[in-house]
């Protein structure tokens, strides 16, 4: 099995008068069938740029510098060679869009149009996407909301009518109305309270589940990725810091960052303790400095940083045995872009017996 | 923040159940709310964990607010809210949105009126929309707002934004822009001069909440009303923000009220949690308590909806995910218990009667006719 999505040395810079925002450096991130991978930084990270960089979704002044983003689906390929999005004509991108890849953007719940009918912007989308009589389309969407749990007389109301969550499943269902087999989701459950949260993520498993598509899952809120995400990247100042699978990022996490991440939200069982959050602001990406963009913030700083070369690398010393059987090096591989902190690694340089979370 | 208040009309006239004349007249309190009160006051005797830190400041007294929707349509937003907060204490209102907790805090903060129940400051009824005795009483009790983006002027400097408060608050205050320098430095916005000067979209959302907390506390205030003061910000910036709050407590020995919808945070740094259901506590007590045997099922749906890391390959990975809890779709119910139509414990009773909060320990309180059967819920690891 080869990886559907597979984005490779992406960088996207916003070309300003005052020099170019490398707001997405060198990033490679692959994306497998049926999996869900959790894309996780604080605002401004990139993770919204990296996401539309790699679907062509961004305008001037935003633009793509290097690398590619082979999409292989059943499709479109055939089995043949993996196709390169960077490099489509408009017109094969519209018909990779919607149909191959899709999209629930951010503040979804915002996303519809006021003054039409749930139905009709459901058409809409049908109606662009696929060729269908008008009656076919009027039972899809019928079914499409059928999908997410919304009664069928809701086509007709208009979105103030819907609370947060429903509209929130209704953008759900719009992304999937062509059958994707990548869809990504920008932070699509952030304006949501916990409860609703949780119903919209598990239907949507339940739904990954029954239709075999694969996420691409953005948001800042780690705790819920380690839950929800097969596997987990990293992203702080338009670079990947870490990547590994939930249980290496959430057990074994080995760059001080995302160490700071998992330090950062109170925790509902084990003893109460005080938590120290990740002191300071993210970096101005307009005058990066060399190295590491973290060092202003990282206790495990030293000068060695500046020259950090940020690729990344495998984990040192937290390998555990390797599984047997034919494995993908993507699929095991736990990968930090730090080469100085190992995992359980305390503020003194010192490894801890106990997990970082424990 | 305190705008030059105009005459004392509500600025929002969403009041409708005050009809406009009676406006600036004297409290009039009814007998009968009167004795709703006292009622409240004796079966709802929950002695607040948050009392052993300080005296009380602010009381809420079954508080009641019902907005008007038109065409005979009317909205209970509060029920009978009773609690208090205490000098030095933190308080956390807990509750998803629309339950009611924001409007509890614009009751308290006097931005709206009560359609029953009272406020008490320092065992005063507050009765007060305007003029002098208004600005007074705000200056007592401050507001910080969700929304760091929305509630700074983009026009205005953070200098003005702090210079305005102190001048109107600090009348005699000679030395304004020492104070300000040391409100800032307050909130860790150092140097303070370099932050004097810029405008709110030169900074960060962390920063913008900061320059709302300096803004609160430049009225010197004992109450701090924060509603969801981090919930716009990153997850990383959202625990120094809290440890900021609590370091202002305990050094300016504030009385705190913490909105929240993450039950995880209140459990970091509260006293007390309020679970709020529908416009009601439904669930009271110690914040560990609660959040460790939480007693009625809606605050066991709130623990068990909350992102768990520890709980990795959760339910959320399993194939029958989300089976368990599909109760959304609907808001509270109108008679009854507020949570009966969702309640999996749900019979006619609940559909029928509203439950009162009854006690559990002398600082725990819960408001379910099915609490044992719900403690035991729990306890079989339903959640």
């Amino acid at each position: 099995m080869s990886p559907i999505l597979e984005i490779s040395d992406l960088s996207v810079a916003y070309r300003t008068p005052g020099g170019d925002v490398r707001a997405v450096e060198h990033v490679n991130l692959s994306l497998n069938a049926g999996e869900v991978v959790g894309l996780c930084g604080e605002s401004g990270s990139g993770k919204s740029t990296l996401a539309y960089g790699a679907t062509r979704l961004l305008r001037p002044p935003a633009v793509v510098t290097s690398g590619s983003v082979r999409y292989t689906g059943r499709r479109i390929t055939q089995g043949g060679d993996p196709v390169d999005l960077l490099t489509m004509s408009q017109r094969e991108l519209r018909t990779m869009r919607w149909r191959e890849v899709a999209i629930v953007f951010q503040s979804a719940m915002n996303a519809l149009n006021p003054v039409l009918r749930i139905q009709d912007q459901l058409l809409d989308a049908v109606h662009a996407h696929l060729r269908l009589s008008r009656h076919e389309a009027r039972e899809k969407t019928a079914s499409l909301l059928d999908l997410v749990g919304i009664p069928r007389n809701r086509l007709r109301s208009y979105p103030h009518e819907l609370s947060g969550g429903m509209r929130q499943r209704v953008m759900i269902a719009m992304a999937l109305a062509a059958d994707p087999e990548v869809v990504i989701m920008d932070e699509p459950t952030t304006a949501l309270d916990v409860v609703v949260q949780r119903e919209i993520l598990s239907q949507v498993v339940e739904l990954k589940e029954t239709l075999g598509f694969a996420i691409l899952f953005i948001t800042h809120d780690l705790s819920l990725l380690l839950e929800l995400a097969d596997r987990i990247a990293v992203m702080y100042a338009g670079r990947l810091m870490e990547t590994g699978s939930s249980r290496d990022i959430m057990r074994d996490a080995a760059h001080p960052y995302t160490m700071g991440l998992l330090n950062s939200f109170p925790s509902l069982h084990g003893p109460r303790r005080a938590l120290a959050g990740i002191p300071g602001s993210p970096p101005d990406l307009r005058n990066p400095q060399p190295g590491c963009p973290f060092v202003p913030r990282c206790v495990h700083a030293r000068p060695a940083c500046a020259e950090v070369d940020m690729l990344l690398a495998p984990v040192s010393g937290a390998a555990g045995p390797v599984p047997p059987g034919p494995v993908l090096p993507a699929m095991v591989s736990h990968l930090t872009a730090c080469p100085f902190v190992t995992p359980h690694m305390s503020d003194q340089g010192q490894v801890s017996q106990e997990g970082v979370l424990s | 923040m305190s705008e030059p208040v105009i005459d004392g009309t509500p600025i929002d006239g969403a009041v409708g159940d005050v009809p406009t004349t009676d406006i600036g007249a004297r409290p009039v309190v009814s007998p009968a709310v009167d004795q709703a009160a006292e009622q409240v006051g004796e079966h709802a005797a929950v002695e607040s964990v948050a009392a052993a830190r300080g005296p009380l400041v602010l009381a809420a007294v079954g508080l009641d607010k019902v907005f008007k929707l038109g065409r005979g349509q009317v909205l209970h937003a509060v029920r009978n809210v009773s609690f208090g907060l205490y000098k030095g204490a933190v308080v956390a209102l807990v509750g998803e949105s629309g339950s009611g907790k924001s409007t509890v805090a614009k009751l308290l903060a006097g931005q709206e009126r009560p359609s029953g129940g009272k406020v008490t400051l320092d065992g005063e009824p507050i009765d007060v929309h305007g003029g002098r005795a208004f600005r007074r009483y705000k200056s007592q009790v401050q507001y910080v707002f969700q929304d760091p983006f929305g509630s700074l002027n983009p026009v205005h400097t953070v200098g003005y934004h702090l210079t305005r408060p102190v001048k109107l608050h600090q009348p005699g205050n000679k030395d304004v822009s020492g104070t300000v320098t040391a409100l800032l430095e307050q909130v860790r916005l150092t140097p303070a001069d370099q932050f004097v000067g810029k405008y709110p979209h030169e900074l960060s959302g962390g920063q913008r909440q900061r320059v709302s907390f300096a803004r609160a506390l430049a009225a010197q205030p004992t109450v701090l009303l924060a509603d969801e003061p981090v919930s716009m910000l990153d997850v990383s910036i959202r625990l120094e923000m809290l440890n900021l709050l609590d370091d202002l407590r305990t050094r300016l020995s504030l009385a705190l009220l913490y909105i929240t919808h993450d039950i995880a945070s209140a459990r970091y740094f509260a006293d007390e949690v309020l679970v709020m259901y529908g416009g009601q506590i439904v669930e009271r007590g110690p914040a560990e308590d609660v959040t460790q045997r939480p007693s009625h099922p809606y605050t066991q749906l709130l623990i068990a909806s909350a992102p768990d890391p520890d709980n990795l390959g959760s339910v959320l990975k399993s194939a029958n995910a989300g089976s368990a809890k599909r109760a959304g779709n609907v808001g509270p119910a109108v008679t009854g218990c507020p949570f009966s139509n969702r309640c999996p414990l749900a019979d006619d009773k609940c559909k029928r009667e509203n439950p009162a909060l009854q006690l559990l320990a002398p600082d725990r309180a819960a408001a379910c006719w099915h609490l044992e059967a719900a403690t035991s819920l729990y306890a079989d690891g339903t959640r």
